[in-house]
């Protein structure tokens, strides 16, 4: 029989639990003590864009200024120059690239319309400045970061755009090959049709 | 209080240490050529000053130690950025409420909003004075100690009202009517427990009713008042009691910040708000002080051996135990309402204490022996569970049927 005041007691042993476990197990002591520690982020977590680039900064960078993310972007917040040579002819590489992190909305649809795999969203949140104008507006300088970063952010994402990347590559140069064979064989047929020729003569 | 001669070793003894800065002031004083008024004049101010020095500085310590032991059972850390584990929160906290403006409202009694948190710390230190901490050292060894205390407590509840009166404000006034209503319906079963402890003890002198408790039955039970069968009730009703007077969790409905703002509290800001603070955190000190010289022994050790400890020791320890208890029941519990309060005191609490005092008697004189157990516990038990029995079905919920769910 359940004596009056029984609750009482099983309502104690619960927060005595708490109070015991929480020095030791790690589930009933769930604080993240910032700035020393930081919590985890989901992989879906998504802030502000990145540019990136395989090996060099200014020569890896995949952006090729096409401008279509500064198109697509709702709010506007992207100002992209592209970078010619003396003769008026694009280099296909930004010569600024500028976002406003004051402006920019992180909908992430730059990131979608990208046809280079080079804009994607960043994780970062500790973007605090005391400069309300200049200091929320980011260069090249600021949103280059590496592939390696980005597989560090994102695996999942970074190595399917590495595997694409590396697929697409195999298959142009297996394209070249075959395309390079194809003509070598064809100057190998003309040799030997021109010999023949040539031996009939 | 005769001054000893500076050779008397055991004057530093660990069982002198407290009398220690009343001691040395009256030999100063008495070697100065002192009068004899003037030296013990001047030893009672030394004897108030360590007991204030001790209780505040418990005081401070306790506010850290609460906030630390509510954040464990709610599964974070407490405060720890303000020193070594937050120790030197309290120096923080009391900069705050020492740097704060000081604001009074326009319709408010200015001089008794001024009077109102003075009257509530000066009966709790006053109260501190008569338990007897020691062996050696009660600091106002009172005949009538126990109507002492009980005397000065009650201009806690009077100062409480005088609080909510001089706001001038509706939130002030609602809280501090409940705080009376409640203080006072929590102080009768108060007095009735105390009242077997007196009956049983046969003084109202608190040091006697601790020399009282000295002794073990069967060589190790100690013979507190809380090992008899009505102590054991009157004990647990002592304690239930201390935290509705003490406006504490889950009788905290006088000041609870979701119910009322701060009650009687809420006009007061800065230093003022420090002391209504201090106020109740040093008259929870009082009364568990007094719930252990009553029910838990005062300062005797529990074991036989033990007694190499020194008696002020145990004390301390006794009430850090009874603390910590009083935090445990804070984090658990939901806050009662006022109806719920009010029904639980006058229809539980004081027919329950009521039952006590025969039950102390008859104990007292069926010999204080097994044969007194046998015949009092039924005299408790059968009652109480047959009250809890019609209260189980009175006040829960009935089962409900959801007719168009099924």
């Amino acid at each position: 029989m359940k004596l009056p005041g029984m609750g009482l007691l099983e309502g104690l042993a619960v927060t005595g639990r708490n109070m015991i476990g929480s020095f030791y197990k790690k589930e009933r002591m769930t604080t993240v003590q910032y700035p020393e520690e930081r919590a985890p982020i989901s992989p879906n977590f998504r802030n502000f864009p990145f540019l990136v680039y395989d090996g060099d900064p200014k020569t890896g960078l995949r952006c090729t200024a096409c401008a279509i993310c500064e198109k697509e972007c709702p709010p506007q917040c992207i100002y992209i120059v592209l970078e010619r040579d003396e003769n008026g002819k694009s280099l296909k590489r930004p010569k600024v690239f500028d976002i406003d992190l004051s402006v920019c909305m992180n909908c992430g649809i730059c990131a979608e319309v990208c046809p280079f795999d080079s804009i994607y969203m960043d994780g970062e949140y500790e973007l605090s400045t005391d400069d309300r104008f200049g200091g929320l507006l980011f260069g090249l300088d600021r949103l280059s970061k590496s592939a390696e970063y980005h597989m560090k952010l994102r695996p999942e994402q970074a190595s399917a755009v590495m595997a694409r990347r590396k697929a697409d590559e195999e298959k142009k140069a297996a394209a070249a090959a075959a395309k390079l064979a194809k003509a070598r064989a064809d100057a190998e047929a003309k040799k030997a049709a021109g010999q023949e020729k040539g031996g009939e003569a | 209080m005769l001054p000893l001669a500076a050779s008397d070793a055991s004057l530093f003894s660990p069982e002198f240490l407290p009398r220690l800065p009343q001691r040395l002031v009256e030999m100063i004083l008495t070697n100065l050529g002192a009068a004899e008024s003037l030296v013990s004049i001047a030893g009672f101010l030394a004897a108030a000053g360590t007991v204030l020095a001790v209780f505040l500085s418990a005081f401070a310590l306790l506010s850290l130690i609460e906030r630390k032991i509510l954040a464990r059972a709610q599964n974070r850390i407490g405060p720890n950025r303000a020193g070594w584990f937050g120790i030197l929160q309290p120096v923080a906290d009391g900069i705050k409420m020492l740097t704060k403006e000081d604001i009074v409202p326009a319709k408010a009694e200015r001089l008794l909003h001024l009077l109102a948190p003075i009257l509530i710390v000066l009966p709790s230190i006053l109260a501190l004075g008569v338990i007897p901490y020691g062996r050696e050292w009660t600091p106002l060894p009172l005949e009538l100690g126990l109507l002492f205390f009980f005397a000065v407590g009650s201009m806690t509840e009077l100062a409480i009202f005088i609080a909510g009166w001089a706001s001038g404000s509706k939130f002030p006034m609602l809280g501090a009517m409940r705080a009376i209503s409640q203080m006072v319906s929590y102080e009768l079963p108060l007095m009735i427990c105390a009242l077997g402890v007196i009956m049983v003890s046969g003084t109202l002198s608190l040091p006697r009713i601790v020399e009282c408790q000295g002794g073990f039955h069967l060589g190790f039970i100690p013979a507190w008042n809380l090992f008899t069968p009505w102590g054991l009730v009157a004990g647990l009703l002592f304690y239930i009691c201390s935290i509705a007077e003490a406006n504490r969790c889950p009788f905290d409905l006088p000041e609870g910040e979701s119910e009322i703002v701060a009650g009687h509290m809420t006009e007061y800001s800065g230093f003022k708000y420090a002391l209504f603070f201090m106020g109740e955190y040093l008259g929870l000190f009082a009364i568990s002080g007094l719930g252990i010289t009553l029910f838990l022994g005062g300062w005797q050790a529990p074991l036989p051996g033990l007694d190499f400890v020194p008696s002020w020791i145990w004390f301390f320890g006794k009430l850090a135990l009874v603390i910590f208890s009083f935090l445990w029941i804070r984090a658990t519990y939901p806050r009662v309402r006022i109806d719920q309060l009010m029904r639980f005191a006058w229809l539980c609490m004081i027919p329950m204490s009521l039952l006590t005092l025969p039950a102390a008697a008859i104990w007292h004189f069926t010999g204080r022996g097994a044969l007194s157990w046998v015949v009092t516990v039924p005299l408790l038990a059968v009652p109480w569970i047959i009250t809890a029995m019609i209260f189980n079905r009175r006040l829960s919920p009935a089962t409900r049927h959801y007719h168009f769910a099924e």
